[in-house]
C-alpha cells in the first residue's frame, strides 16, 4: 500500500502549487508532472530525502513501471520544444515531447530527427531513455549517435548538464552516452540536444519476399558488395505481411545518390524487388514499427552482421519467431510476443554464452522486475554496473528494474 | 620522484630492464605530447609488450598506489598523456597488432599501439577502411583515438571514433581486466563503451579494441574553392549543410594557414589571394551521382562566391589538395620555433562571426592567429605560432588562448571538439559545465578508478566539484573501498 498520504500531497501542493497532482491511481498514488528541470529537482530531491519512492512515467505508450512508489513523476509537464536550429542542425526539446510534435516543428525548417523507434506516440525523453533505434539504426546509426547532449536529475535531485548543443564535443565524461538507453537508472531525463539532419530528397523502400536463410544471404551479400542502405530490415512474415520473410531496404539521400544505390541494390542480388510509392512505404514501416505493441513483451538482441541466422535461431527455439525483425547492418535482432520468465531466463543464458546480449525493451511489470532490463553476465561489469547506480541513486528512490546487479 | 627500489625490481622483471626507462635523458622523450606548451618528465616509463604485462604492471603500481598515465604515439594536443614525476608513464605502442579483420561482420580487432592509418591499409584489400582520419593519422594509435574520442576530417559524414567501437578490453586501475560492450556493437547494460570513449586514460587501459569498418567509397571528387572573404565562405558551409547533401569532408583554411601551406613543401596549389579556402568532397557509390553531388555543391560555392573552383577526381589529385590541408600544422610548425593548435567548436552558423571574434582577439593579444578547421562541424583550430622561450610571448598566448576558448563558450560552443581537455583546458571546465556536472563526471569516474590513480589531475577540476554523495548514504563506503 502507498505510504503516501495527506501530508505528503499537501507537502508536494507546497512545493509545486495547488495543481500539482494531475492524478491518481487506483491506490490513491499521486501523479506529478514539473514544467522545468529545477521543480523536477525540487520534487526527487524531497523524495529522497523523505524516503519516498518514485516512478517515473513518460507517455506510458512503451514500458510501464508499476513497481511500489509513493509518487509518480510525469514528463507530461516537459513537452515544449525550446529551440530548433535549422542551419546547425541542433534542436533543443523537454522530455515529454512527442515525436510527432518534434516532427512537425523540424518539417517546417526542413530537419528531421533521423531515429525510428518502434511503438507510437513515444516521447523523446522515452527514446532515450530505453535506446529502443528502429530500422534507420543500420544506415544512420542507433540513438546514441543522434542526441548530443542531455540533462537528468538524478534521485537525489542533482541537475547534471552533459554533453552540448554542436555537432562535436569532448569535453568532459560522456555522461550523455551513459544515460541514453540506461532506463532510468541514473534519473529524470527532463531535456535532450538532438542531432538533426537536412530532410532527404529522396526516400526509397524496395521490398523483396522468400525464405528467411536466403533474405539473410541477399542481404549480407548487399553489405558485402560495399552498400550501405538507410536501413535494411528482415521482418517474418506476421510483421511484413504476406506468407513468407520480407527483406524491406530504405535508401535515403539526394536524388543521384538514391538513384545510384537503387540500382545497385537490385544489381547485388537475385531478389525481386518492388517499390513502393511513397504513401505505402511510409505505411509499412509505420506498420512495422507499431508491431510490438500487439504483444506484452519486445527483447532486443545484438550480434554481427554474420550472426544473425544464428541470433534468429535462438530466439525462434526459445521462444518462437512470429513477430521478429533484424536491422542486418546494425546487427540487432528485436523480438515481440509472449513469454514465461524462466524461457526469456534461459534464452538470456544461452545468447550470453554466444556473446549476445539481450535487453528487455518493455514488459508486464512482473516479468521487468524478476528479469531486469539487463542481463547480469560478465565479472566486474556487473559490479561497475551497480556501482554506476549506487552513484546516482544510492537510496533506490527511483523504481527501476535493472538487473539482478542493481 | 624515485620509486622504491621494490617497485622497480617488480616492473623490471615483467617487462625486462630493456622496456624500462629511468634516466633523464631517456624521461625526456616522454615529457610532452604534441603541445609544446606543456611539458612534464615521468617518474619512470614503461614499454609493456603484451596484454599480460599491462595487468601485471599495473598490479604493481596498484598496490603502491602510485599514479600512471597511459600513453600511446604521444601526439596528443592537450598534454593529456604527460606524467610527472610520481607518476609512471605506461607506453604501449608495442601492443601493435591487428588482431582480426572480419569483413562479412565488417569489423576489426586490434591493439592499442596499432596506428590508425596501419588499420585502413590492412582493410583495404576487404573494400573496407577504418574511417575517423585525424590529421596525425600516420603515426597516432588506436588506443589514444579511443582516449580521446578523435575525429578528423571525414568525421562529418563517417562520425567520430565512438561511433565506430563496439566492444573494449580494458583494465582497471587495480588490474582487474573487464570487457565493456559487446562484439557487434549493442550495449550490454549501460553504455559502458560509449562513456569509456573520450575518457582520456582515466576510466583504465584499453589493451584490445573491436572497431567497425566502413566501406571504401568507389568513387570521391574534391573541390577546392577560393573566396574573398571568410564570412562568404562559411555562408557557403551553411548552404551545403541546408541542401541534404553529406559531403564526405568539408573543411577550412584561412589566408594565413594557406600562406604557410604554400610556403612549405606540402605545396599544394592553393589560391593564396584568397581569403579562405574551402575544401569540399564527396563520396558515393558510383561516379555518376557522385559527380552530380559534386556539380551540385560546385553551384552553392558559386553561388555563395566562390571566386576560383579547382575539381579532383583522380586519386592522386585529390592527395595533393588534402596534403595541403592535413600537414598544414606541420607547414605551419616552420613559421616559428612554436605552434599552439587550439581545437573548440561552436555552432556552424555562427562561424562568421567567432572568426571575427578570433581575429580581434588576435589584435588584442599582439599574437598572429591562423585558422584550419573542420568547417562541416564547426570544430575550430585557432593556430598561435611563438617562441616559447619567450616568456612574455607564451603570457600572451596563453591570454589569447583563454579569450578564444571563451569566445567559443560564448556563442553556444564547446571547448574541445577532438584534441582532449587533457591538462592544457582542465581550467576551462568550469566554464562550460556547473559543479553538479563536474562532480557527476568525478564520481563516473571513480566507480572505474576509485582511488583514482588512472592520469590523475586531468579533465576535471576537483577543486570545483561539489561534494556528491549524501553524507547519509551507507552506500558510499562499499563503492570506494
Amino acid at each position: 500500500m502507498s505510504r503516501t498520504d495527506s501530508s505528503t500531497e499537501r507537502r508536494l501542493r507546497a512545493l509545486m502549487g495547488p495543481d500539482a497532482i494531475i492524478e491518481r491511481d487506483g491506490g490513491g498514488m499521486p501523479t506529478v508532472a514539473p514544467r522545468t528541470t529545477e521543480a523536477c529537482a525540487l520534487v526527487l530531491a524531497t523524495a529522497n530525502s523523505e524516503g519516498w519512492r518514485v516512478r517515473i512515467t513518460g507517455g506510458g505508450s512503451w514500458n510501464r513501471v508499476e513497481g511500489h512508489a509513493d509518487l509518480a513523476l510525469s514528463s507530461s509537464g516537459l513537452s515544449e520544444v525550446e529551440e530548433v536550429r535549422a542551419a546547425d542542425l541542433v534542436a533543443t526539446v523537454q522530455a515529454g515531447v512527442v515525436r510527432e510534435t518534434l516532427r512537425l516543428a523540424l518539417a517546417d525548417q526542413g530537419a528531421w530527427w533521423p531515429v525510428d523507434p518502434p511503438g507510437i506516440r513515444r516521447t523523446v525523453g522515452s527514446v532515450v531513455a530505453t535506446a529502443t533505434a528502429g530500422p534507420l539504426r543500420s544506415g544512420l546509426g542507433g540513438i546514441r549517435d543522434h542526441v548530443l547532449g542531455l540533462t537528468v536529475v538524478t534521485a537525489e535531485g542533482r541537475i547534471v548538464n552533459s554533453g552540448g548543443r554542436v555537432a562535436k564535443n569532448v569535453a568532459g565524461f560522456d555522461l550523455t552516452k551513459l544515460a541514453t538507453g540506461s532506463f532510468g537508472a541514473f534519473g529524470f531525463i527532463t531535456r535532450v540536444h538532438l542531432r538533426l539532419r537536412a530532410i532527404p530528397r529522396a526516400d526509397v523502400t524496395l521490398l523483396a519476399h522468400g525464405k528467411r536463410a536466403t533474405l539473410i544471404q541477399e542481404a549480407q551479400a548487399i553489405l558485402a558488395a560495399g552498400l550501405t542502405p538507410s536501413a535494411i530490415e528482415l521482418l517474418s512474415p506476421a510483421v511484413g505481411g504476406g506468407d513468407h520473410w520480407t527483406l524491406a531496404v530504405r535508401l535515403i539521400g539526394s536524388d543521384p545518390s538514391v538513384t545510384a544505390e537503387r540500382v545497385s541494390v537490385k544489381g547485388t542480388c537475385s531478389l525481386a524487388w518492388t517499390e513502393q510509392p511513397p504513401k505505402e512505404a511510409a505505411d509499412f514501416w509505420q506498420s512495422a514499427l507499431r508491431h510490438p505493441l500487439q504483444h506484452p513483451i519486445t527483447i532486443r538482441m545484438g550480434t554481427v552482421i554474420a550472426g544473425l541466422d544464428q541470433a534468429i535461431d535462438l530466439l525462434t527455439h526459445h521462444l518462437d519467431d512470429t513477430s521478429v525483425t533484424a536491422s542486418v547492418a546494425a546487427g540487432t535482432v528485436r523480438w515481440s510476443g509472449s513469454a514465461e520468465v524462466d524461457r526469456i531466463q534461459l534464452l538470456r543464458h544461452m545468447a550470453a554464452q554466444v556473446e549476445m546480449p539481450i535487453t528487455i525493451e518493455r514488459a508486464p511489470w512482473n516479468l521487468q522486475s524478476e528479469l531486469g532490463h539487463f542481463g547480469a553476465y560478465r565479472e566486474g561489469v556487473s559490479r561497475l554496473m551497480g556501482s554506476l547506480r549506487d552513484t546516482f541513486d544510492p537510496n533506490r528512490t527511483l523504481v527501476a528494474a535493472l538487473g539482478a546487479e542493481t | 620522484m624515485s620509486f622504491s627500489p621494490q617497485v622497480i625490481k617488480a616492473i623490471t622483471a615483467i617487462v625486462g630492464r630493456s622496456r624500462v626507462r629511468l634516466a633523464a635523458s631517456e624521461l625526456d622523450t616522454y615529457a610532452s605530447d604534441g603541445l609544446p606548451t606543456h611539458r612534464s618528465r615521468p617518474g619512470a616509463v614503461v614499454l609493456p609488450g603484451s596484454r599480460e604485462e599491462v595487468v601485471k604492471v599495473v598490479q604493481v603500481l596498484s598496490r603502491h598506489r602510485i599514479p600512471f598515465v597511459a600513453r600511446g604515439a604521444g601526439t596528443g594536443l592537450s598534454g593529456g598523456a604527460l606524467a610527472n614525476r610520481d607518476a609512471v608513464s605506461i607506453v604501449l605502442t608495442r601492443l601493435n597488432r591487428i588482431l582480426e579483420i572480419d569483413p562479412a561482420s565488417r569489423l576489426a580487432v586490434v591493439e592499442p599501439g596499432v596506428v590508425n592509418v596501419r588499420l585502413s591499409e590492412a582493410a583495404a584489400p576487404y573494400g573496407l577502411h577504418y574511417a575517423p582520419d585525424p590529421s596525425s593519422q600516420t603515426a597516432c594509435t588506436l588506443g589514444g583515438n579511443v582516449a580521446e574520442n578523435a575525429g578528423g576530417p571525414h568525421c562529418l559524414k563517417y562520425g567520430v571514433t565512438s561511433n565506430h567501437v563496439l566492444e573494449l578490453e580494458v583494465v582497471l586501475s587495480n588490474g582487474e581486466v573487464v570487457t565493456l560492450g559487446s562484439r557487434g556493437g549493442e550495449a550490454w547494460g549501460y553504455d559502458l563503451v560509449g562513456v569509456f570513449v573520450g575518457s582520456e586514460g582515466m576510466f583504465g587501459i584499453t589493451t584490445r579494441i573491436t572497431v567497425r569498418l566502413t566501406p571504401v567509397p568507389q568513387a570521391v571528387e574534391t573541390l577546392l574553392a577560393g573566396f574573398g572573404t571568410v564570412r562568404s565562405a562559411g555562408e557557403a558551409v551553411s548552404a551545403i549543410i541546408a541542401s541534404g547533401i553529406v559531403p564526405a569532408a568539408l573543411e577550412m583554411m584561412d589566408q594565413g594557414c594557406v600562406a604557410a601551406v604554400e610556403a612549405s613543401i606540402y605545396a599544394a596549389g592553393y589560391p593564396t589571394d584568397a581569403a579562405a579556402v574551402l575544401l569540399a568532397e564527396v563520396d558515393g557509390r558510383d561516379q555518376e551521382s557522385v559527380s552530380a553531388e559534386a556539380r551540385e555543391l560546385e553551384q552553392i560555392l558559386r553561388d555563395h562566391g566562390a571566386r576560383s573552383i579547382r575539381v579532383a577526381t583522380k586519386a592522386d589529385e585529390r592527395a595533393r589538395l588534402w596534403q595541403g590541408r592535413k600537414k598544414a600544422f606541420g607547414a605551419l610548425g616552420r613559421v616559428s620555433p612554436d605552434l599552439v593548435v587550439q581545437d573548440a567548436v561552436v555552432p556552424r552558423s555562427t562561424l562568421p562571426d567567432v572568426l571575427e571574434k578570433i581575429a580581434i582577439i588576435a589584435d588584442e593579444c599582439g599574437v598572429t592567429v591562423t585558422n584550419v578547421f573542420h568547417a562541416g562541424d564547426g570544430n575550430l583550430h585557432p593556430n598561435i605560432n611563438f617562441d616559447a622561450s619567450d616568456p612574455e610571448q607564451v603570457e600572451r598566448v596563453e591570454a589569447a588562448s583563454a579569450a578564444i576558448m571563451k569566445a567559443c563558450i560564448d556563442a553556444g560552443g564547446s571547448i574541445t571538439g577532438e584534441h582532449g581537455v587533457g591538462s592544457d583546458k582542465v581550467r576551462y571546465m568550469t566554464l562550460m559545465f556547473d559543479s553538479d556536472t563536474l562532480a557527476a563526471m568525478r564520481a563516473t569516474r571513480r566507480v572505474f578508478d576509485p582511488l583514482e590513480l588512472a592520469n590523475p589531475g586531468k579533465v576535471v577540476p576537483t577543486h570545483a566539484c561539489r561534494e556528491w554523495w549524501a553524507a547519509s548514504s551507507t552506500r558510499r563506503a562499499e563503492v570506494v573501498a
